[in-house]
């Protein structure tokens, strides 16, 4: 039998509770995005439902602590392939034990969870340290990211409670979609970027460059401070220390597009 | 603002406040609660490396390179010919706001040469941070210079407003600093460290009893020591260390390898490479004190006043006790697990955490992720295999070595090839 959700974390923990409300034997538990209908398999489409939330969440409180299931909410966000059955495996081990696995640090699967845990919640504190933002139009501040993981969910919190008095925006150009503080709340919002970038927003703003002449002042102030930090971040370097090795090490090529000082 | 200029400025004292190697914005707690800009939750971040690999956390600058001082050492002496430059009170605001909402730092480290007289230039430092607190509502992280010599009273007012503070004490031994820095008093530096310290501790009990009472420098005191400048031994610098964790409570201390900045006679010549390994043994030796519950009798005295450059204190200490292994890592106690050479404190409570579910054996240990290359000599676990235990420290460490091979490895070539 395959239980095939919506592709949210809540959709997941329905379908564990479907798996137990209908008492169903070998489960398989499948994304909505990954998901291709085959021919020797039943199939059932899961419908989330928050009172199942609710009462599976609570359990799992119980089993893991709120540490524990932030962890299995981490590793879902990975998005790795498969996800869905490591997490179905360590809940229903731990129900049917009635203790948590998580501690069991010589376990194959519970190994395997850690390491998950362990990326996902390395790119959300990158996150936290390489969004730069750019200050646009209508006093926003704008940076672009394409994280690994699916991250956005757990920065949120640490944006909202440090910037409380500017508005941001986080968009994740990977997953397209982005999170917006508006002073109040933050929002989830999708952009059209092809209709944006006619009005040059988001060409000038990653690199500094872009055309001159497209550019306003505000733009041209802009780009003065990420000269500044760029000017910055030479003169604090240290030649006769010099170990790339390392520096490539803590700051990965694959970020540097985005990081002013490394363009 | 004049952009031209401001970059200027800052090209010149950034370049002059690098060798503050400290760059830490953790420790301290302030929370946004004023709905203004920032704060700092325990955690610090690291928002770029830098090539030589440190972290960059937060702005770190000098309010000006003029100097009355003239110690050897330093880069921004009276003596040298340097590019002189100053910052206005202002300018370090709107830089250290303007940084801060781009999400490119942590925080300010304010750190000045001294001009006029001590308590001016700490008076101008404490203005920064009143302003950025005040009129700013700045809750991120703010590390304050303690100027050598500054009063007691601007030293409770400094707390007020700044994260953390730190006097580097530069030269670990008295006489060294007679030697480099002669117009600067050792009690110069103690004082203003005593005035924190006391200051923390009133803070603190006041918090107790008034919850309203507001925070004093809540992460407390750091200090730096400059390695291989005046050719102290290991056991100077970390028995000095050791005296400023115990009597002033420091929250950290730095050991920073010499650089070269000078052509004097009292010191290594331009162009002696920086000694990265012993500033790395020195961190080795630092942690097992703080986190490891070594004694540092134990790790320096009398007859091993210098550390071993070729392997870790931890397995050092572990070849001259050899009486004490091995150790049965499904039953001995936290202590000793954590004393154990290639098991981290991380490790010891994996492997505690993880053999309440089963006895491990090679395989598990391996996969909890301790370095075997070096614990297996040091170990028994659910297994019939073990390694022989009839070597010789001496013979064991050649073993160790020969089997591993070390990050340094180059640099240990460069420094044999000196010596032959």
């Amino acid at each position: 039998m395959i239980l095939v959700y919506d592709d949210t974390f809540d959709g997941l923990l329905s379908a564990i509770f479907d798996s137990y409300l209908y008492k169903l034997d070998s489960v398989e538990i499948r994304s909505v995005r990954v998901y291709q209908p085959e021919i020797f398999n039943e199939t059932q489409e899961v419908i989330t439902d928050e009172i199942k939330v609710k009462r599976l969440q609570k359990k799992l409180l119980q089993l893991f602590g709120i540490s524990g299931l932030n962890k299995i909410f981490k590793a879902f966000l990975s998005e790795s392939q498969d996800v869905e059955n490591l997490l179905f495996y360590i809940i229903k081990t731990s129900i049917s034990n009635n203790k948590s696995i998580l501690n069991d640090a010589a376990n194959d699967i519970v190994l395997s969870f850690d390491k998950l845990v362990k990326k996902v919640h390395r790119e959300k504190h990158r996150m936290e340290a390489f969004v730069r933002f750019h200050l646009i139009e209508g006093d926003i501040y704008y940076a672009n990211i394409e994280p690994d993981f699916n991250v956005l969910p757990l920065i949120s919190k640490h944006f909202k409670s440090r910037y409380a008095d500017q508005k941001w925006i986080i968009y994740d150009l990977k997953r397209s979609y982005g999170i917006f503080y508006d002073l109040k709340t933050v929002k989830e919002i999708t952009i059209d970027l092809t209709t944006q970038n006619k009005k040059g927003i988001y060409n000038t703003i990653q690199t500094g460059q872009g055309d001159k002449n497209l550019l306003t002042t505000k733009q041209l102030k802009e780009n003065n401070y990420t000269n500044l930090w760029n000017q910055y971040f030479k003169s604090t370097n240290i030649e006769s220390r010099k170990n790339l090795k390392l520096h490539i090490q803590h700051v990965p090529k694959r970020y540097w597009k985005y990081l002013s000082e490394k363009v | 603002m004049n952009y031209e200029r401001i970059k200027e400025k800052l090209e010149i004292l950034a370049d002059a406040a690098k060798y503050d190697v400290s760059c830490s914005s953790s420790g301290s707690k302030r929370a946004n609660k004023n709905g203004g800009l920032g704060n700092s939750n325990g955690t610090g971040i690291c928002h770029s490396y830098t090539e030589d690999g440190r972290c960059v956390s937060l702005l770190k600058i000098l309010l000006t390179n003029h100097c009355i001082f003239d110690c050897a050492y330093c880069v921004t002496r009276k003596s040298n010919d340097i590019k002189r430059a100053a910052f206005t009170v202002q300018e370090v605001v709107d830089l250290t706001i303007n940084f801060y909402r781009r999400n490119y730092i942590e925080g300010l480290f304010l750190s000045s040469g001294i001009f006029k007289n001590p308590d001016t230039t700490m008076e101008r430092l404490i203005r920064v941070a009143k302003k950025l607190r005040e009129e700013e509502s700045f809750n991120g992280y703010i590390h304050l210079k303690s100027i050598p010599g500054a009063s007691d009273e601007l030293m409770k007012e400094a707390g007020l407003y700044a994260d953390r503070l730190s006097v580097n004490i530069e030269i670990p031994t008295k006489e060294g600093l007679k030697l480099l820095a002669p117009d600067k008093d050792h009690k110069d530096f103690i004082q203003p460290m005593k005035a924190v310290k006391s200051n923390i501790e009133i803070y603190q009990s006041e918090k107790r009893l008034i919850k309203n009472t507001p925070i004093y420098a809540p992460a407390g005191q750091s200090t730096q020591m400059i390695v291989g400048a005046t050719g102290e031994s290991d056991k100077d610098i970390m028995y000095s260390a050791h005296f400023f964790y115990e009597k002033f409570k420091m929250k950290r201390v730095y050991y920073s390898g010499y650089i070269p900045v000078a052509d004097d006679k009292r010191l290594p010549s331009i162009g002696t490479a920086v000694p990265v390994i012993r500033e790395n043994r020195l961190y080795q030796t630092d942690w097992l004190l703080r986190f490891y519950g070594f004694n540092i009798k134990e790790l320096l005295n009398e007859d091993q006043p210098n550390l071993d450059m070729d392997i870790d204190p931890k397995l050092n200490w572990a070849l001259r006790n050899l009486h004490l292994f091995p150790l049965d890592i499904n039953r001995c106690s936290k202590e000793m697990l954590s004393r154990i050479p290639g098991v981290g404190m991380k490790s010891v409570r994996k492997i505690i955490n993880a053999r309440r579910y089963r006895k491990l054996n090679w395989e598990h240990l391996k996969k909890i992720g301790i370095a075997l290359n070096r614990s297996k000599y040091f170990i028994t676990c659910d297994s019939t295999y073990f390694e022989k235990k009839d070597l010789t420290p001496l013979q064991l460490k050649n073993k160790i070595l020969q089997e591993s091979s070390s990050k340094y490895s180059t640099h240990l070539n460069n420094q044999l090839t000196l010596f032959s």
